[in-house]
C-alpha cells in the first residue's frame, strides 16, 4: 500500500466512470482537484473502462461479473476508491458481494474494495472531513438527490454541507428532491414515454424551486434533466455536475 | 394488448392523468407522517421482517397447526391448487348450502382467481360491497388499479356519472351523498346474501384465526351476517400467534394509508358457538397455492412476505405515472412486476421487471423490507438465462462487455463514439435526434460530450507535464 508523495495523506483512486470519460471529462478533473484539495493523491489506473452495471442491471451477470473482476484487480491496492457518481459507487458497494456469492475468494476482495469505495461527496465529508472547497459559484442551486447515491450509499447531507460551506451559494430545497428523474440507465431508452412523464415533474419540481442550477452526483441523471430542460425550451437553468460546482469549473473542459 | 401500447393509452388518457396527479404524493405524505410520529418505526418493521421471513422457513408446519386449530373451532380448511380449483370449492360450498347471493368483502386473490366470473356462470350473483370495489364491479366489472384502493384512477364525477346511469338517480357531487346512496342499495344485499366471503389479511396459527383489517365496516356485515362464511386467502398468509399478528398491525395500517390503526380490525374465529348471540353457521377457508408453494426456498421466497399494504406503488414513480392497468394483471407497481411473471409467467410478462428505474424507493418503504429492485433484476436475469430478450439486446451487451473487458480497444471505441456523436450535434451543445437510441431523443435532447475523452487528456496532461 502506498502513501503517496510526502506530506500526501495517502493515495486515492478515482474511478472516473465510462459516461464521464466519454461525455464530461472536466467531472473528472474536478474530481482530482477535489481530492489533492483534501490533501490526498489521487491515481488514476488507465487500465479502467466500466464497472459492469449496464450488465448488471440488464440481466447479464456474466458480463457483470467479468467487468468487476477487472476493477476489483485495479483498484484493491488503494487504501481509498472514489467515484463521481452515486450509481458507480454504489455498484461497487453494494452489489459487487452479491455477484460472488459463489466465489469465495472474489467475494472476499469484492467486499474489501465495498467497504473502502466511496461517493465523491461522502468521501470529501466523511473521510476528508473536508470543510470549505476550492469552487467560487455564486448564485442560487438546488441539489437533486440520484437515487442510487441517496438510497444505496445514504448520499444526502455530504453535497449540501459542502454547498453551504460555500459563502456565494444560496441552497433552496425543490419540492420531492428525493424522487427519481426518471433516467434508470437502459429504462430511459426502453421505456421513453414513462421515462418522460417522469423527468417533465423532476423539471416542474427544478422550477418550482426557483434556483437558478440544479446540482447533482450522477451523470445519467445529468443528462437526462439537462436533455429535458432543454427540448422543453428551458435554456437557462444550468445542470452542474455537484463535482464541478465544488471544485469552481464548471465550464472549462479538460481542467 | 401489449404493455408499452397500454402504458401510451394512459399516458395520453387526460382525465386518467388528472386523477393520477391529484392522488399522487398522497399516500407517501400520509405513511411518511404515520411514520415520524411513531417511536421506533424501524425496530417495528424489522420485526415483522423476520415474523415474516420465519414463517416461510417452515410454512408447511404453521398451515397444518393452522389447519388443526382451525378445524378444532368448527371450521373447515380447504386447499386449492390454484384459482381454478380456489372456484370449484367455493361454488362446491355454495351449492352444498342452496346459496344464491354471495356478498363479498374485498380480496385480491379473488381476483387472481377470477371468482366473480365463475360464480356468475355457476348461476350464484355476487355482489362487492367494498365501495371501490362496488364501483368497478357496477363498471361492467373493471378491474382493481390499487390493491388497497382499487378505485383510486377513478374522480368522484366519474363515479357520480356512473351511479346516476346504473342507479338511474339524480347525479350528486357531495362524496357523502354518493357513500349514502351506496350504502342504500348494499345493506338489503347483506340482509339478503347466504353467503359472506372475505378475503383475509393474516391467519393465525396458534388459534385458527383469520383477521380482516378494513376501513368501512363492509367486512364484518360480509362475515356475520350470512349463514355461511368463506376466507379466500394465499397459503402465506399465516402468522404464529397473536402477539406476531399485533406486531403486523402496528405496520400494515402505517404503511398502506399512514392510519395508526384501520377502523375495523376483525378477528373471526369458528362458527357460530352455542350461545353466541350472532355469527355464521358454517365457516370455511380457502387456501389458495396459485404458484407460491414454488417460490418457497429459491431466488424470489422474500416476495412471499408481503403483506399487501401497497406502500411500494404509492411511492413508484412508473406507478404514479401509468397506473394501476398498465400492469396488466392483478397486482400493480413494484410487487406486480413481481408477481405477475412469477405466478403468470416469466414469458407472459417481459416488459414488467424491465419497466422500473430500479430506483429503489419501494424497498426502503416496503414494511417487511422486501427487496423488490434487486427481485426485479433478478427477473432480468432469468429472462437472459432462458434466451427471453431480443438478440440485437444481447448482442449488444455483450459486445459492450467485450469491448469494456480490453482497455486498449475500449480506448478507441470511446474516441469515435466521441465524434459520433459530436458529428450527430453538428457543432452545437445538443443532439436532438440520434437514430442508435431514438427513444432518448423522442423525450429529450441528448447534451453533446466534449471535444476529447478524459482518458486522452489526462493521458495529453501527464506527458506534458513529464517534459
Amino acid at each position: 500500500m502506498s502513501a503517496g508523495a510526502p506530506g500526501s495523506r495517502g493515495e486515492v483512486g478515482l474511478f472516473v466512470t465510462c459516461l464521464v470519460d466519454l461525455m464530461r471529462p472536466s467531472v473528472a478533473f474536478a474530481a482530482l482537484k477535489l481530492i489533492e484539495a483534501a490533501g490526498y493523491t489521487a491515481v488514476v489506473p488507465e487500465s479502467q473502462t466500466c464497472c459492469g452495471q449496464p450488465g448488471y442491471n440488464s440481466g447479464d451477470t456474466g458480463a457483470a461479473r467479468m467487468l468487476a473482476r477487472k476493477l476489483i484487480a485495479e483498484f484493491e491496492r488503494f487504501p481509498h476508491v472514489v467515484a463521481p457518481s452515486g450509481s458507480c459507487a454504489g455498484t461497487v458497494r453494494t452489489h459487487y458481494p452479491d455477484l460472488f456469492a459463489d466465489e469465495p475468494e472474489w467475494r472476499a476482495r469484492a467486499e474489501a474494495l465495498a467497504a473502502k469505495t466511496f461517493e465523491l461527496t461522502q468521501f470529501l465529508v466523511d473521510v476528508a472531513c473536508v470543510t470549505e472547497v476550492p469552487g467560487d459559484f455564486t448564485g442560487s442551486v438546488t441539489y437533486h438527490d440520484s437515487c442510487s447515491g441517496l438510497r444505496e450509499l445514504g448520499v444526502k447531507r455530504q453535497p449540501r454541507a459542502l454547498l453551504d460551506s460555500m459563502p456565494g451559494v444560496r441552497r433552496i430545497e425543490m419540492p420531492d428532491c428525493e424522487e427519481c428523474c426518471g433516467f434508470g440507465g437502459l429504462f430511459s431508452i426502453k421505456y421513453p414515454d414513462i421515462s418522460g412523464a417522469i423527468v417533465q415533474r423532476k423539471c416542474d419540481s427544478i422550477h418550482g424551486s426557483g434556483a437558478c442550477a440544479v446540482a447533482l452526483g450522477d451523470l445519467g441523471c445529468m443528462m437526462n434533466i439537462e436533455g429535458r430542460l432543454r427540448r422543453t425550451g428551458d435554456e437557462f437553468t444550468r445542470v452542474i455536475h455537484i463535482a464541478e460546482l465544488l471544485a469552481g469549473m464548471p465550464d472549462e473542459a479538460g481542467g | 394488448m401489449y404493455f408499452v401500447d397500454r402504458v401510451r393509452q394512459r399516458l395520453d388518457d387526460t382525465e386518467l392523468q388528472r386523477n393520477l396527479k391529484r392522488t399522487r404524493g398522497r399516500n407517501a405524505a400520509s405513511r411518511a407522517a404515520a411514520v415520524a410520529a411513531f417511536t421506533d418505526f424501524d425496530a417495528v418493521r424489522t420485526r415483522a421482517t423476520e415474523i415474516r421471513a420465519s414463517v416461510l422457513r417452515d410454512l408447511d408446519i404453521w398451515l397444518e397447526r393452522f389447519e388443526q386449530k382451525a378445524a378444532e373451532t368448527g371450521a373447515t380448511v380447504l386447499w386449492a391448487r390454484d384459482g381454478d380449483e380456489a372456484c370449484r370449492l367455493i361454488i362446491d360450498i355454495a351449492r352444498r348450502h342452496g346459496v344464491r347471493t354471495v356478498v363479498k368483502s374485498k380480496s385480491m386473490v379473488s381476483e387472481e382467481a377470477g371468482l366473480n366470473a365463475a360464480l356468475e356462470q355457476a348461476g350464484i350473483r355476487p355482489v362487492e360491497t367494498d365501495l371501490g370495489e362496488y364501483i368497478l364491479q357496477i363498471n361492467d366489472n373493471e378491474a382493481p388499479s390499487h390493491i388497497i384502493m382499487p378505485v383510486i384512477h377513478k374522480s368522484k364525477e366519474q363515479v357520480s356519472e356512473l351511479f346516476a346511469r346504473v342507479h338511474g338517480t339524480a347525479p350528486k357531487t357531495d362524496i357523502e351523498d354518493l357513500t349514502r346512496e351506496a350504502r342504500e342499495k348494499l345493506r338489503p344485499e347483506f340482509l339478503g346474501a347466504d353467503m359472506g366471503l372475505s378475503g383475509g389479511n393474516f391467519l393465525i396459527a396458534e388459534t385458527g384465526s383469520v383477521a380482516i383489517v378494513t376501513n368501512e365496516g363492509n367486512g364484518r356485515l360480509c362475515t356475520t351476517m350470512p349463514r355461511v362464511h368463506v376466507a379466500l386467502t394465499g397459503i402465506e398468509k399465516v402468522v404464529p400467534t397473536l402477539d406476531d399478528l399485533s406486531t403486523l398491525l402496528r405496520i400494515l395500517p402505517r404503511s398502506a394509508t399512514g392510519q395508526a390503526i384501520t377502523n375495523y380490525v376483525s378477528l373471526l374465529t369458528g362458527p357460530k358457538q352455542a350461545g353466541d348471540p350472532d355469527g355464521p353457521e358454517h365457516m370455511y377457508f380457502v387456501l389458495v397455492d396459485g404458484g407460491r408453494a414454488d417460490l418457497l426456498g429459491g431466488d424470489f421466497e422474500s416476495m412471499l412476505r408481503c403483506i399487501r399494504c401497497g406502500a411500494c406503488m404509492n411511492h413508484c414513480p412508473v406507478y404514479q405515472t401509468v397506473g394501476g392497468h398498465s400492469y396488466g394483471w392483478v397486482y400493480p407497481g413494484p410487487m406486480g412486476s413481481v408477481l405477475t411473471p412469477l405466478y403468470q409467467g416469466l414469458d407472459q410478462a417481459l416488459d414488467l421487471p424491465q419497466a422500473a428505474t430500479l430506483c429503489n424507493q419501494c424497498s426502503v418503504v416496503c414494511p417487511v423490507s422486501i427487496p423488490l429492485p434487486e427481485l426485479m433484476r433478478k427477473l432480468r436475469e432469468k429472462q437472459v438465462e432462458r434466451g427471453l430478450r431480443p438478440w440485437s439486446e444481447r448482442l449488444g451487451m455483450r459486445l459492450w462487455a467485450w469491448v469494456a473487458a480490453r482497455p486498449w480497444l475500449y480506448a478507441i471505441g470511446s474516441r469515435i463514439a466521441v465524434r459520433y456523436l459530436r458529428w450527430l450535434a453538428e457543432g452545437r451543445d445538443r443532439i436532438q435526434v440520434m437514430g442508435v437510441a431514438p427513444g432518448w431523443t423522442s423525450q429529450r435532447d441528448f447534451p453533446a460530450p466534449a471535444e476529447r475523452t478524459f482518458r486522452d487528456l489526462y493521458a495529453a496532461q501527464r506527458r506534458g507535464g513529464r517534459r
